[in-house]
This record gives structure tokens, C-alpha cells and sequence, in this order.
């Protein structure tokens, strides 16, 4: 069987087409290196293209006051310092020739005036930063990445699911997994794998996640034995759709805030005056009036000196109030809170944010121009991921790399919006090429140990055996326990409590997994594909809960309501680390690298 | 709210195909892709559907609903009469994998073969300015989310009217999208007019009305393409012209595309390796 296994051997296997993927295949191709591009989808399908607000990169083309140690220091800002500081660094330096490159490459991005780049205001960002395509900037990404690669001949596996990592005693081989179609398994030996499977949001039932993110490349990796940090911090996007059901969750962009979209509760009040933090107060304009004069000057693309409104506070902020909001009786009557952009004239709001307009209009009957939107929080990021060498992109695996929302240590605490199309820019292309300089220095033939081959072929089978005993789960049965438990135990607020429960019910899933059973064949048979994605989701829920269960203090995205202050001594100076022991699943810290004091100076200095 | 009654396609090349029929529990803003999804949790676990995002992003979950080329995710319980038979079927200009999913591979043939975007060597990138509203019809070739559903309803793909190659509307908005490109170089012409085929479109414009971008297809993108193609090629002043200046082309040529892609005439023919 082994023998006559489908077999596609590179120098380098990139794993995910999204962003991050592309990038890195198209770096690494160009380092010389022999590339194979696998992704579960489609080319062209993954989660970047869903991205729409915009890029981040301090361009200075809307307003010159900006530089890439604004932005750094807006970053580890947003990032409660637990931001690895030289990612944060590399990535504020190398963004602006990333999203030039793009440009080069044949993206047209919207243009000021003067017929440059168009940057627009997102939450917690000082000055305008993000390049944008109104509000389908990665759509246009990935198309410009997705031709870039195709034009180059990179060979491109398409529907085709990595389940296992082929571990070599000492470094990763490459990786085996089924096409989708046919459901015959293939394997890819390799001399450097890059990981770049975005996120887990489909281990929540709210979330403007596709099917595809459910931990893959941080379950895949955290298996062959590499360390994954900070896992606790989960990015839940303060304005999700709420009406109609069929459709709850799905992202409303930031942009719409961005473009001087206000916040209101059932009673009209704009609530978000109440929830900026004191220390960065100042930052914000004082009044209705002063936010007025922003907006009416971003319109009309003019510089000012009016401060923005109170609704570009940072993404945990926004969504911790309007949560706050909802909870305490004061929400829309569908369990949100109102969104109004309408106030702006309706053709300026169609042009700026199309897809928004489109999106409601068809899904739920309401014209944004003419009335408010319902929106409420939606499960949208992991900060959280595998632990990776800022240059490289390697993990703590040889022979292993990791690029995008798979990866963990650039947004720290919490995400600011535009930094992580900025990010699978800048480390796809350092992961690309640490990849490739990483094959070229290790020439030798990967060797595939069959004893692994036979056992992850054994796994893939494992679902199709007979139920004697009419114990066998259902994969979607699996997945809706597992979502209620994330949504219900591991949302927004947590406590010690909930969280135990909550590893209590994972532990229970985990051991049930192994009884998954389906019917039918191989050939595009979602439900066995599902068995597998809820394998990897059950593993990273279990790494977010157990995070969050030890770090006691509330920090950018994670709050908890037993220790609802940051602990700046006990945990403002660690990462949470989760890696595979011989009992499993073991959580710890590590300490967070050295700021050097060249940075240090950025943060003092520009600090309120 | 009362049932939603579904008759879906099931089958592969291997096996015998049927429809078989569903009731499901409508709630309000259900689309057709959430009654999908219920059909596999609760009855047809094996269902074969292809979808992502289910927010008409990345067009995937395209197929045939009451014979209109429609994304499912798009496609409200709320448009059928109650108790209407809502049918659901694969795209039919494509190969059947299997139930609603189809074999697309050969759009990403004829996609490769397109000569791809190519900036000046003699004009630094520092320099370029663009103006907003020169941009504009480029974007909105550049907003196709790749569903194929134009290809699925176009006549010439879906019959297999003719024999010479065609690449159908989605790779004439792509190639109207590069050619229009405000500092493009490269040369499409040719392409158009040989493996591309664009003369058989007879711009019924089908594909425009199916397009869930509100691409205007035909009319901005199809039609000035083919006027392109027939300046140079079948206008005989400004062949004579041409002939008389001793050159044979607008702009410089392309940088030759890999020829490595199979346009066959038709997506049906066969799945290209």
C-alpha cells in the first residue's frame, strides 16, 4: 500500500493558500526552491478573500505625521505589550514595501487625490494606515497573490486536506493527507514545510470564520511536537451581523466605523464615550462635535487636527461594551447593538463600503444608507498560535515554519484591524524564504518512516469501520457539542468555573473522537472530511481553555471576571506556552523576549 | 415559519443519479445553503456540497436552484412561493464529481494560458499616478469572486455549441481587467481572438444578468474587448495603415504564457490533467 501511495515531492510544501501561503510559496520559488502549494479549497477560496477592511503599512500617503515607529508603537499598544517586539517591529518596517510589491505586482488599490495609495482610519491606529479596495481589500489580494503564483508554474494541489505531519525522528518530512474528490489519500515529502492555515473559528458557534479555519496547521503542529503560545487570546470582532439567524455572525467591517460609522444602544445613546480607558482617553475626540469634524474631513480627504471618534477604540474594547451593553438590557431588539453610518450621503456610503451594502440589502432587508445595521460581537482571530523565529518563521519543530493567523506572537494580546493582511505579507515572505534557505541546507532525501504512514493511513480509514456496537458519533453531533461549549464557557468574559467545565466537556470530546463513524464513500464525503477538522478542533479548543484557565488577569482579549484587572507583575512579562507531553496536553510560560531599548525608547517616548 | 421543501441532485459518474427530497425546518433569512447544511446534519450526511464562506465572497457554493445559476448562500428560502418545490442541482456546464459539486479545474486551465499582468521596465513604480475614476471600470472586472456561474450559463460553454476553444466570460472579464489595467504592457489580442475565442460570444448577455458582482459583463467588458480585437484584425484601413508603418502591433508583445494548458473547446470534454 505504502508503495503505491501518490507521491509529490518538493524542496518546499506550503500548506494553506490564503495570504500568508501565497506569499510564502511565491518567495520561496523565488529563493530557487522546488514549491508545492497544497490547500483545502479552491485556489483563490481562503479566508483572505474575506478580509475587507484593509492593509496596514505606514505609506504616509493620506498623512505624513505617520512612520513605521508610530505604527510599531500602535501595535504593542493594542497588543498590551505581550506582542513579541520584533515581529512588531519587522512587521511596522516591512509592511509598506509588501503592499507596494503587491501593486507592482497588479492589485489596484483605491487612490488619493494626487492618484497614490489610499489609506483610511481603522480602530487604534493613529493615523490613517490602511491601503484598501472600498471593502473587499482581500479579495484583491488574493487574486493578485493567486496569479502571481500561477504565472510563476508553482505547483498547486487544490482540494486536498493535510491530516498528519510526517515526523522524522529529528525534523518534519513533509505531510500526508486525501484529495477531497476522490478521497484517496497522497503524500508530500518535503525538506521544509510552511504551515499557514489561519485561524480555529469554526470551534465557535458564532463566528465570521469559514468552514475552513478549524486549527489545522496549530493542531497539526502542536502534534509533531512544537510549541504553540499564547492560545488563550481569541479576537472576537465587536460588529458581526445578528439578523437574521441564517446569517448571524457574519463580519461587518470595521470599515464601517472607519468611515465614521457611530454607535448607539436602544435608548440612542452613542455608549462608547463610557468605555475608552483613561489612560488613552486623549486620544479620542472629546465630543459628538469634534468627531464630526474627523469624519466630515476624512470625506472630504482633507488632514485635521479634530481627533477620532470614540468608536476606533481597539477591537477587545468595542466588543467588551457592546457585550456589556447587551447584557445589561440596553440592546437592539435582536440581541445587538445599532451600527449607523446613514447619516452620510447614501451614494459617498455605496461607494466606500459596497459589500456592505450588498450584504444586508440581500441578507436581511436593510438598506445601510437610509437606517441603522444590528450588529453584535462574532468570534473573528486567534492572536494565539505557533511559536516562530521572527526572521524565519521557523518553529521550535526543524524543519517545521509557520506563517499568518497560524502563528502566534505578533498581535500579542489583542489584533488591531489591518494588521493581519499586513502580517501574512510580511511573514509569508520571510517564512517563504526561510523555508527555502532552510532546504537548501539540508539536501538530503526525506526519508518517510512507514510505521507513520501506516499509522495516519490507519486513522484515515478509521471513520469508515463497522458500528457493531451502535456507539459510533456523528461528526456534526461532535462539532455542535463542541461549538456550544467554546461559545458558552470560552466567549468574550470567562471565569475559573466556566473554563473547568469547559476542559471537563473537551476532555469528554476528546476521548469520544476516536468513535467518529460515517457513512458512504470516500469521494467528497463532508462528514468524513468533517471527522477530521473536528480531530484538530477539539485539540486547539482544549490549548484556548487551558490558556485561559491559567492566565488570571485580563489582558487585551481574554477577560476574566475573577480577575478583571491586567497583572502587570505576575503575567505582563509572560507568554502562555502549550506543548504535547508524554500525559498530553501540558501548559506553561516562558518569559516574553527582551524589548531592546531602542523600541523601549519608541514606547516611552510616543506614550501617553 | 412553514417547511421548506428541497428535491436535490445526488449522484456521481459512477453511480446512478436521482433527486431526493427534503422537508426542512425554515427560520426567517434562511438561504438555500443553511437548508444544505441541515439536510447533512440531520439526513444526507454525505451530502456533497462546495461551499466557504457562506457570505458571497469567495463563490464557491455555485450551483442550479429552479434551473437559475445562483449562489446558494445568496439564494433566500424567502424568494420561493410557500410550498414551492425549491430543486437544487450541480452546475451543468462542468463535470460531475459528485450531489451539487462539479469538477471546475478546467477554468483554471484556461486561466493560466492568459498572458499575465506586465508593468513598464522604464517607468519606477515611485512615479505611478493613478486617478480614481480611471481606475474604476478595472475594478470592476477586479470584483469577480470566481463563482462560474457566468460559464455555467453561457450558451457556447454550456452546449458545446462549437468545436474551436472559447474561455467564456469569466477569463474575458479577467483578460478585459489586465487589458484595461491603467500601465498594463503585455498584448492579449491574439489570445482573445485565437484560444480565446471571443468572436463566438454573440452577447446575449446571459452572463451578466447571472453575475452576483453585477459585473456588467458584456457591455463593459466583452464588447469593448471584441471591438479591440476587430480594430486590429479585421479592419481593413487600419491593416493597410499598419502595413504601411511596418508594424503589426499596439503595444509590445507579451512575455509568452506557459503553453502547457489544454483550452479545449469545452469544460465538459474531460478533465484536464
Amino acid at each position: 500500500m505504502i508503495d503505491r501511495l501518490e507521491r509529490h515531492p518538493h524542496d518546499v510544501l506550503v500548506i494553506g493558500a490564503g495570504g500568508a501561503g501565497l506569499r510564502a510559496a511565491m518567495e520561496a520559488a523565488d529563493a530557487g526552491a522546488n514549491v508545492g502549494l497544497v490547500c483545502k479549497s479552491l485556489l483563490g477560496k481562503a479566508h483572505t478573500v474575506m478580509a475587507e477592511g484593509g492593509v496596514a503599512a505606514a505609506l504616509r500617503n493620506v498623512d505624513d505625521r505617520d512612520s513605521w515607529q508610530t505604527h510599531f508603537r500602535d501595535t504593542m499598544v493594542g497588543g498590551k505589550l505581550l506582542n513579541n517586539p520584533r515581529m512588531a517591529q519587522l512587521h511596522a518596517m516591512e509592511a509598506p514595501d509588501r503592499v507596494r510589491e503587491l501593486e507592482a505586482w497588479g492589485a489596484v488599490f483605491d487612490r488619493t487625490r494626487d492618484g497614490r495609495i489610499l489609506q483610511r482610519p481603522f480602530g487604534g491606529h493613529s493615523h490613517p494606515r490602511l491601503a484598501h479596495v472600498g471593502d473587499r481589500t482581500g479579495l484583491e489580494m488574493i487574486r493578485t497573490l493567486q496569479d502571481r503564483v500561477v504565472a510563476a508554474g508553482i505547483a498547486v494541489y487544490m482540494e486536498c486536506t493535510i491530516t498528519h505531519l510526517i515526523n522524522g525522528r529529528d525534523q518534519v518530512r513533509g505531510a500526508l493527507g486525501y484529495w477531497r474528490q476522490s478521497g484517496e489519500p497522497v503524500v508530500f515529502p518535503a525538506k521544509a514545510t510552511v504551515l499557514a492555515t489561519g485561524g480555529v473559528g469554526r470551534a465557535f458557534q458564532i463566528t465570521s470564520n469559514s468552514w475552513e479555519y478549524s486549527g489545522d496547521g496549530q493542531a497539526l503542529a502542536y502534534l509533531a511536537g512544537a510549541e504553540l503560545i499564547d492560545m488563550e487570546f481569541v479576537q472576537f470582532h465587536p460588529t458581526g451581523m445578528v439578523w437574521p439567524p441564517g446569517v448571524r455572525g457574519l463580519l461587518v467591517t470595521e470599515a464601517v466605523r472607519g468611515e465614521g460609522g457611530i454607535l448607539r444602544n436602544k435608548d440612542g445613546d452613542r455608549f462608547m464615550w463610557k468605555y475608552l480607558p483613561d489612560d488613552r482617553r486623549d486620544e479620542y475626540a472629546a465630543s459628538d462635535a469634534e468627531a464630526a469634524t474627523w469624519v466630515e474631513a476624512l470625506s472630504a480627504g482633507r488632514t485635521t487636527d479634530a481627533r477620532r471618534p470614540p468608536e476606533l477604540s481597539t477591537r477587545d474594547n468595542v466588543a467588551r461594551a457592546i457585550y456589556t451593553e447587551v447584557r445589561e438590557g440596553r440592546g437592539s431588539p435582536h440581541g445587538g447593538v445599532f451600527l449607523d453610518i446613514s447619516y452620510l450621503p447614501a451614494d459617498h456610503v455605496r461607494r466606500k463600503l459596497p459589500s456592505m451594502y450588498e450584504q444586508f440589502k440581500e441578507l436581511a432587508d436593510v438598506d445601510i444608507t437610509a437606517g441603522p445595521m444590528e450588529v453584535g460581537p462574532t468570534t473573528h482571530y486567534i492572536m494565539g498560535g505557533i511559536r516562530v523565529d521572527p526572521e524565519t518563521g521557523a518553529t521550535t519543530r526543524a524543519g517545521l515554519f509557520a506563517a499568518g493567523e497560524v502563528s502566534g506572537g505578533m498581535h500579542g494580546a489583542n489584533r488591531l484591524g489591518g494588521n493581519s493582511l499586513s502580517d501574512l505579507l510580511v511573514f509569508g515572505q520571510r517564512t517563504g524564504a526561510g523555508a527555502a534557505d532552510y532546504a537548501k541546507t539540508h539536501d538530503d532525501e526525506p526519508w518517510l518512516d512507514p510505521a507513520a504512514i501506516q499509522a495516519a493511513l490507519g486513522e484515515l480509514s478509521a471513520p469508515f469501520q463497522p458500528d457493531d456496537r451502535g456507539e459510533g458519533e456523528s461528526p456534526y453531533r461532535l462539532h455542535e457539542e463542541l461549538q456550544a461549549v467554546m461559545q458558552s464557557r470560552v466567549g468574550i468574559f470567562r471565569t475559573a468555573d466556566d473554563l473547568d467545565e469547559a476542559i471537563k466537556s473537551l476532555d469528554a470530546l476528546r476521548r469520544r473522537w476516536p468513535n467518529v463513524r460515517v457513512s458512504g464513500g470516500r469521494a467528497y464525503n463532508p462528514s468524513w472530511n468533517l471527522a477530521f477538522d473536528v480531530r484538530n478542533m477539539i485539540v486547539v479548543s482544549e490549548a484556548i481553555a487551558r490558556s485561559a484557565r491559567q492566565r488570571e488577569e485580563s489582558r487585551g482579549a481574554h477577560s476574566r471576571i475573577d480577575f478583571p484587572e491586567p497583572d502587570d507583575k505576575k503575567w505582563g512579562t509572560k507568554n502562555s506556552v502549550v506543548r504535547l507531553g508524554v500525559d498530553g496536553l501540558e501548559v506553561g510560560t516562558s518569559k516574553l523576549p527582551k524589548l531592546p531599548d531602542e523600541l523601549r525608547g519608541l514606547l516611552a517616548k510616543e506614550a501617553h | 415559519m412553514a417547511d421548506a421543501h428541497l428535491r436535490v441532485f445526488r449522484g456521481s459518474p459512477t453511480t446512478e443519479s436521482r433527486f431526493e427530497e427534503f422537508d426542512v425546518p425554515a427560520e426567517e433569512g434562511m438561504v438555500v445553503l443553511d437548508a444544505l447544511h441541515w439536510i447533512q446534519t440531520n439526513e444526507a450526511p454525505d451530502l456533497a456540497v462546495r461551499w466557504n464562506c457562506k457570505a458571497a465572497k469567495c463563490g464557491s457554493c455555485s450551483a442550479e436552484v429552479n434551473g437559475r445559476p445562483s449562489l446558494t448562500c445568496k439564494t433566500r428560502l424567502s424568494d420561493f412561493e410557500e410550498g414551492e418545490t425549491i430543486q437544487v442541482e450541480p452546475m451543468r456546464a462542468f463535470p460531475l464529481v459528485r450531489d451539487l459539486v462539479t469538477d471546475v479545474s478546467w477554468n483554471y486551465e484556461v486561466n493560466r494560458a492568459i498572458p499575465p499582468f506586465q508593468p513598464p521596465a522604464d517607468q519606477p513604480q515611485e512615479t505611478w499616478r493613478w486617478q480614481q475614476e480611471d481606475i474604476e471600470r478595472v475594478q470592476e472586472f477586479r470584483k469577480c469572486i470566481e463563482c462560474f456561474l457566468c460559464q455555467d450559463v453561457c450558451h457556447v460553454l454550456r452546449n458545446h455549441e462549437t468545436k474551436q476553444p472559447f474561455m467564456g466570460p469569466r477569463f474575458l472579464v479577467r483578460s478585459a481587467g489586465l487589458e484595461m489595467h491603467p500601465i498594463d504592457q503585455a498584448d492579449r489580442l491574439e489570445h482573445l481572438k485565437d484560444e480565446g475565442g471571443i468572436a463566438l460570444c454573440n452577447i446575449t448577455k446571459c452572463c451578466t444578468e447571472v453575475c452576483p458582482e453585477h459585473i456588467k459583463i458584456t457591455d463593459n467588458a466583452i464588447i469593448p474587448l471584441k471591438e479591440r480585437v476587430a480594430d486590429r484584425y479585421y479592419d481593413p484601413i487600419q491593416i493597410f495603415w499598419r502595413r504601411l508603418r511596418g508594424g503589426d502591433r499596439a503595444k509590445a508583445p507579451a512575455a509568452a504564457p506557459a503553453a502547457d494548458a489544454a483550452v479545449g473547446p469545452s469544460p465538459t470534454d474531460g478533465s484536464p490533467s
